[in-house]
């Protein structure tokens, strides 16, 4: 189990940051991914491992109007 | 040609620092014309745009002053950034009136040139009060220090042709076209009271007028009961430094490190240079947050049809700089050009459509179960020519449209027309009707405050079903997003000085998806600051969107990035940059909390601004209808177990519907309490005369309304 934005969210085997922004279905473009308070930059997405217990904020920026 | 009625020379005033000192006073009644000292008092306290008219406002308008009695004033401001060409989305004119929806204070915002030139033409703000004899044009020419009012005989109705017209009329030449901008209103707000207003600018490569609206709270019906046709504006000579600024170096030095953000990652971010607001519609769809067939879901699959997309590749001109007003690079001020309509007075006729923004896809699309971009363009169109308020035209028409899907009403009480979802062509139909002002039109321009009141009256209609999913809330139609699971929003749109309207605070993402604010402390902080932060770009006369549509790209280090701290910062050194004063972030809030108190005062004068005023409809807050239960029963069953202890498997469909609707309005009221502690207002919703005070806003006549209610 890891947690997302404070809430639980199921873990797998090779879940990377992409791999949970489709299953959250985390489409907005304007967000900023941290994982255990480190930044993760949109071009590492694709590759950073997310393991069991981490804590991942995916802050989507205020926008509308 | 026009008749002149009165002709009134002027010697422009000076600009100093954003302010000219002056504003003008208009009685188109008595054709009196009155220049007015702009005090120190206003702008310490008011500082300018929506501040300046609320004040004009205050004074012109008794506590029973109705919108339609002469009195009531329409006022504009630009405010003292306004018309600055270094940085992006700075030309907004900030609109107030007694609104017909409402019966207290509403402030609107357009682009277009209109408040810049009328600055640059000696005025910080504009006040029309009277009723005219016959239907009028007022012209300002800023060059020559010349007011003119002139009847309106032979002049079209509506905006597309009417301001085409007033702007040769009135412009020197072709090239001078881009120096007149004209303010109109439509053949419909004749018949309806969400009448808009279009201000106007003239796009020299497409050779056409173009448009932004102020279009909350029906100005533009006021405008036509004042028998105004149009006000037009003249001014020749923008240059960079118009409004003899403290510190021009300072602000060419922001404006160009904005201009390189926008350059190098708008592609990456939003894309408002390709399509502006409506980029948004798949992620809405995808979060729940689309407002389908009267808000009763948040989305539906049909959405793709209807995708920026679909609009980009086949309707939107791109690769035009798309600016309403000098210096903005976001420029998402898009157009569909060449676009023939099919039905109408107009039919066959090729236009240049202005948008679709955002609240248009939503509005006049799935709100309404239109997927069909054509048709979504088409009712764009005719909503900004007969000057409908076009979000109060679609969540009404989506009400209207449950209200005969759930049997409430007959297709006979709507004059015939088919208004059932999706139903594109009797919606065209019921816009041409508000424009002739026949069939069920008038009706419908009621807007759903009254129109529940004729259905139950008149056709039997359930109340209580029509105060659920009739979503207003002060008399004001909701804008565009399903909100229900974001608490934070319900309180954006209800705890609100106008009505439900997006430009106070959008926290859906901040509550809803990110959950950094989870308990009501942190919901009333939030409903604070960007209630106020939002209030200050209507004290500036300045557009929202650059503030955060395209953040820099470091802005993730930030400690509050949904503040965008080097954006807000920008705009303090800018205001500190054209002013000559030095204020901080801080400052800025208590200038928005002025005005902002200021204008929770003047409601409560009017008769409104308490607690059972700021209540929303229930449709805003959950789950009217098993329907909608059922469309997301697992995560109503969810919040069942997790938040109210509950074992959904052993209650029926209704039970479950009662009890989630008794939890969430206890949350709404204990939302209510934290948001009014934390402005400094009483359990009623009333500011404290220590909170004024505090603020420096005590001042007699205000204190003189509070007092009556503590
Ligand atoms: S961002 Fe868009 S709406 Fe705002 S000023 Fe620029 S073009 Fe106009």
């Amino acid at each position: 189990m890891i947690i997302v934005n404070t809430q639980e969210h199921p873990w797998h085997e090779g879940m990377t940051v992409q791999v949970l922004l489709d299953e959250k279905g985390y489409i907005f473009r304007h967000i900023i991914v941290r994982v255990n308070g480190e930044y993760v930059a949109e071009e590492d997405w694709a590759r950073r491992m997310i393991r069991d217990g981490d804590d991942v904020v995916v802050l989507h920026l205020t926008a509308g109007g | 040609m026009g008749r002149i009625l009165k002709s009134y020379n002027y010697e422009p005033g000076k600009i100093f620092r954003g302010y000219t000192g002056k504003s003008l006073y208009i009685n188109v009644g008595d054709l009196r014309i009155e220049e007015k000292e702009v005090t120190q008092l206003m702008k310490d306290k008011f500082i300018g745009g929506k501040g300046f008219d609320l004040y004009y406002l205050w004074k012109a308008v008794k506590p029973e002053t109705q919108w339609n009695d002469p009195e009531n004033e329409i006022v504009m401001s630009c405010g003292p950034l306004g018309g600055i060409t270094q940085y992006s989305g700075t030309g907004k004119t900030l609109v107030a009136a007694i609104s017909p929806m409402t019966d207290i204070p509403v402030d609107s915002n357009a682009g277009g040139y209109f408040g810049p030139l009328l600055k640059f033409s000696g005025w910080d703000a504009l006040e029309l009060q009277g009723k005219a004899e016959q239907e009028i044009v007022v012209f300002i020419d800023g060059n020559k220090g010349l007011i003119q009012i002139e009847t309106a005989e032979g002049l079209a109705e509506d905006s597309h042709i009417l301001a085409e017209e007033l702007t040769r009329k009135y412009a020197e030449d072709e090239k001078d076209m881009v120096n007149v901008s004209v303010v109109s209103a439509g053949s419909a707000a004749r018949h309806i009271l969400y009448g808009m207003l279009n201000f106007s600018f003239y796009d020299p490569r497409r050779k056409t007028v173009r448009f932004k609206q102020a279009a909350r709270g029906g100005l533009g019906t006021i405008l036509l009961d004042k028998k105004i046709k149009a006000l037009v504006v003249r001014f020749k000579g923008i240059n960079p430094n118009l409004n003899d600024v403290a510190d021009i170096g300072l602000i060419n030095k922001i404006g160009v490190k904005y201009h390189k953000e926008m350059r190098d990652l708008d592609e990456k971010q939003n894309g408002m240079r390709k399509i502006g607001t409506a980029n948004t519609i798949l992620v809405m769809n995808k979060y729940d947050l689309l407002p389908t067939r009267n808000f009763q879901t948040g989305g539906d699959p049909e959405a793709v049809k209807i995708s920026p997309q679909v609009f980009i590749e086949n309707f939107l001109t791109q690769g035009i700089h798309d600016g309403c007003w000098y210096g903005c690079t976001m420029s998402c001020a898009k157009t569909a050009d060449h676009f023939k309509l099919l039905t109408g007075p107009y039919k066959g006729e090729c236009v240049t459509v202005d948008g679709p923004e955002y609240e248009c896809v939503a509005g006049l699309g799935s709100n309404l179960g239109v997927f069909d971009p054509q048709a979504i363009l088409e009712e764009n169109f005719y909503c900004d020519t007969y000057g409908i308020d076009l979000i109060s035209f679609a969540t009404c028409i989506a009400f209207i449209m449950e209200c005969y899907q759930r049997g409430q009403i007959s297709q006979e009480d709507m004059g015939g027309l088919d208004l059932r979802f999706g139903n594109h062509e009797a919606v065209l139909e019921l816009m041409h009707q508000m424009s002739r002002g026949e069939g069920f039109g008038p009706m419908a321009g009621l807007g759903i405050r009254k129109l529940k009141k004729v259905f139950a009256e008149k056709f039997g209609a359930d109340p209580q079903l029509l105060q659920d999913i009739g979503m207003e809330s002060k008399g004001l139609e909701y804008s565009e997003y399903c909100h229900k699971e974001s608490l934070a929003q319900q309180g954006g749109f209800a705890l609100t000085n106008k009505g439900p309207q997006h430009d106070e605070a959008w926290l859906i993402f901040m509550d809803m998806v990110n959950n950094q604010i989870p308990s009501f402390e942190e919901k009333a902080e939030a409903l604070h600051y960007y209630p106020m932060f939002r209030t200050w770009f209507g004290l500036m006369g300045l557009c929202k969107l650059p503030w955060n549509d395209i953040v820099p790209a470091d802005n993730h280090l930030t400690d509050i990035p949904a503040r965008v701290p080097e954006h807000v910062q920008n705009y303090v050194d800018i205001f500190n940059g054209v002013t000559g004063m030095q204020i901080d972030k801080a400052e800025l809030i208590r200038q928005s909390e002025r005005v902002y108190n200021f204008q929770r005062v003047f409601n409560l004068r009017m008769g409104s601004g308490l607690r059972q005023h700021d209540k929303p409809p229930y449709r805003s807050m959950g789950p009217v209808s098993r329907e909608e239960y059922e469309s997301r029963q697992d995560l109503y069953d969810k919040q069942l177990r997790e938040k109210q202890g509950l074992d959904p498997e052993k209650m029926n469909l209704d039970e479950k519907i009662a009890v989630t609707r008794k939890y969430r309005e206890q949350q709404f009221e204990l939302l209510t309490d934290a948001v009014y502690k934390r402005r400094g207002w009483t359990k009623q919703g009333v500011p404290t005369l220590e909170h004024l005070a505090e603020l420096g806003m005590d001042l007699p006549e205000v204190v003189e309304v509070v007092k009556q209610y503590l």
